[in-house]
């Protein structure tokens, strides 16, 4: 498998519909200067210049409406985001594939490291019919949401392979959701 | 309720405010003993992250404080920059920082008023709920939303944390027609905040004054201040942003980590107290400054020369921003590139200040080098701090005036009453719990 020579990482195959089809978005959501926080900015940072120009990299606050507006009108979007966990396991990486949102609680509260996360943007976007085509998340499992910059030892060693995953999320937008990995 | 003396409420975390926190409510005998409103503050972290760094870096870091008003931090930050190295930027730089600043206004306000505040007095525990009754409001504060990200990404070169920006002005200037293109957008969006205006207006308020002893805002004579001025107070006090440190006092109190400021003693006529900066204050200080048809939007949302009661604040935001989206249709009617994008700006050994109007107040930044450019020491006073005491205090009167509501009415209605400030999600904190102990 050819690999490029900044990152090491496996280069996307060419889009087999890319022109004419819905564009895809990553997201990163996080603060660079919130420790593992900056899991997802940090994958979005990896990712620049390996992805297709089909592909939109943005990297926000996780902030609902920006999230919204950031996938609106994508046919997929790939969301890479901090989370807490009890009992952690830092590094661990979930991801989940929405492809059949349910309404969920519009005052339920977010298992995101934001205090307004992913679930209430999901919510916003059922209610306002602008969920992306598919949504996926990997969800890394964070060590320290403190103040400063730089990310925690297991949380750096899970961002190589989590951009390697959304780079396959983006070469087979049909891959069904799997499991917990480590 | 723990019995019939004693009423203990908790809300795990207080939505629709952008931070963390915690409020925590105790009385006695119908008395309210104890209000207080516990913030954990980011720039303090970032002020010894600034030191041994180049002074070039400060717009940029600092940004990262917070998502919604990255702007405001830039600003502050280059202004102090700029003053320390006694550096003018020309005129055709300020005009193109206004019209970000402007976006920055128009997303912050159009976010707060649509999703976070006007929930509260339609009776929906959250936007998002609001979001499946009412799809074509939420829509349309969306859409005005948009109209400042619009401004934002061509500006600043992107809506979240612009990298645009630098000491000295831009590190590009947006090309005329990349901006007359935001005309008929804005245009739209003009529509809509003058609806926002009217549709708020129409709110019910209940009758409550704010308990703050002075106002802190911004003022430029014949404009509305945001991107400079001098500071000003209702009692009658002027200073420039280099008075700050002489004029407004913080202190510890021992249930945050956010510093409490207060106006000097002598400042604030009877001797110095809290004060309040934000919407309400600039309002109160400059809204003769306000355009002609901001002024008519205010005047038809029933509001005076001033405004005093914090749950009309949401008021006052549609109105700063109809004046917002005017300003910035003004801006780009006018504008010439500026050539150089930047003025140079060599460092040297010196002192320097800078306030700005964040959407939520005043936001004040100083900043020591040295010959190098090395940063030495650095102050970051953002508004949420400045205004923690006021809040406390309106709290306080609040909750004594309505102790007779049960539980959950009680604390529906002080989320609502910390909401009418607006508190910085990311300047503060990610969650506030909120306690009320009765006994």
């Amino acid at each position: 498998m050819m690999r490029t020579e900044r990152t090491g990482l496996p280069a996307p195959a060419p889009h087999p519909a890319a022109p004419g089809e819905a564009p895809a978005v990553v997201i990163g959501v996080g603060s660079e200067f919130r420790r593992d926080d900056g899991a997802g900015p940090a994958v979005v940072a990896r990712l620049r210049g390996l992805t297709p120009p089909w592909v939109r990299l943005v990297i926000t606050d996780g902030e609902p409406a920006r999230l919204v507006e950031a996938w609106t009108g994508a046919g997929l979007a790939v969301v890479v985001d901090a989370v807490r966990a009890d009992p952690p396991r830092p590094g661990r990486v979930h991801r989940f594939v929405l492809d059949r949102p349910r309404p969920v609680d519009p005052v339920s509260r977010a298992a995101s490291s934001h205090s307004l996360g992913l679930d209430d943007a999901v919510a916003l976007a059922v209610a306002l019919d602008r969920m992306p085509g598919r949504l996926i998340v990997h969800a890394i499992e964070a060590a320290d949401l403190g103040q400063g910059p730089g990310l925690t030892p297991p949380v750096a060693a899970a961002v190589a392979a989590v951009a390697g995953a959304v780079l396959a999320d983006l070469r087979a937008p049909s891959q069904p959701a799997s499991q917990p990995r480590m | 309720m723990t019995h019939k003396n004693e009423r203990v409420l908790s809300v795990a975390e207080l939505a629709r405010v952008e931070g963390e926190g915690a409020l925590y409510v105790r009385t006695r005998e119908n008395r309210v003993e104890e209000a207080r409103l516990d913030i954990y503050e980011p720039p303090r972290f970032f002020e010894a992250f600034l030191r041994g760094r180049s002074y070039t870096e400060p717009p940029d870091i600092t940004a990262r404080i917070c998502g919604i008003c990255p702007v405001a931090y830039q600003m502050s930050a280059c202004a102090a920059m700029e003053d320390a190295c006694g550096v003018t930027v020309p005129e055709p730089v300020t005009d193109l920082r206004r019209l970000l600043y402007c976006g920055e206004w128009i997303e912050s306000h159009a976010l707060h008023i649509y999703l976070l505040h006007a929930p509260d007095f339609l009776g929906y525990r959250s936007g998002i709920e609001m979001a499946t009754d009412r799809r074509d409001l939420i829509e349309r504060g969306l859409a005005l939303k948009k109209a400042g990200n619009a401004i934002m990404e061509a500006v600043g070169g992107r809506a979240i944390h612009p990298v645009n920006v630098r000491l000295g002005g831009f590190y590009r200037a947006p090309a005329r027609t990349v901006l007359a293109a935001l005309t008929e957008p804005l245009k739209a969006a003009l529509d809509i905040a003058l609806d926002t205006a009217t549709w708020v207006a129409g709110f019910d308020f209940p009758d409550h004054a704010c308990a703050t002893d002075d106002l802190l805002a911004l003022v430029k004579p014949g404009t509305y201040a945001i991107e400079q001025g001098t500071l000003a107070t209702r009692s009658g006090l002027t200073f420039p942003p280099a008075g700050f440190d002489a004029h407004v006092r913080e202190e510890q109190v021992p249930h945050s980590t956010a510093l409490h400021a207060r106006l000097a003693a002598g400042a604030a006529g009877a001797g110095g107290g809290r004060y309040l900066t934000g919407p309400l204050a600039r309002y109160g200080l400059s809204s003769r400054w306000l355009s002609p048809l901001a002024r008519e939007a205010a005047r038809a949302a029933g509001l005076g020369e001033t405004c005093d009661n914090p749950f009309r604040s949401i008021v006052v935001r549609a109105v700063e921003t109809v004046y917002a989206v005017e300003e910035a249709l003004r801006l780009i009617a006018a504008y010439t590139p500026p050539e150089p994008p930047a003025v140079e700006v060599p460092p040297r050994a010196a002192t320097g200040h800078g306030a700005t109007e964040a959407p939520r107040g005043t936001l004040y930044h100083r900043y020591e080098i040295d010959a190098g450019g090395l940063i030495t020491a650095a102050r970051i006073v953002p508004p949420t701090s400045q205004n923690q005491a006021a809040i406390e205090a309106d709290l306080r009167g609040f909750v004594q005036a309505h102790l007779d509501l049960d539980d959950a009415e009680l604390t529906r209605r002080c989320e609502q009453a910390i909401r009418n400030y607006d508190p910085c999600i990311s300047c503060s904190a990610h969650f506030l719990d909120l306690t009320v102990e009765r006994s």
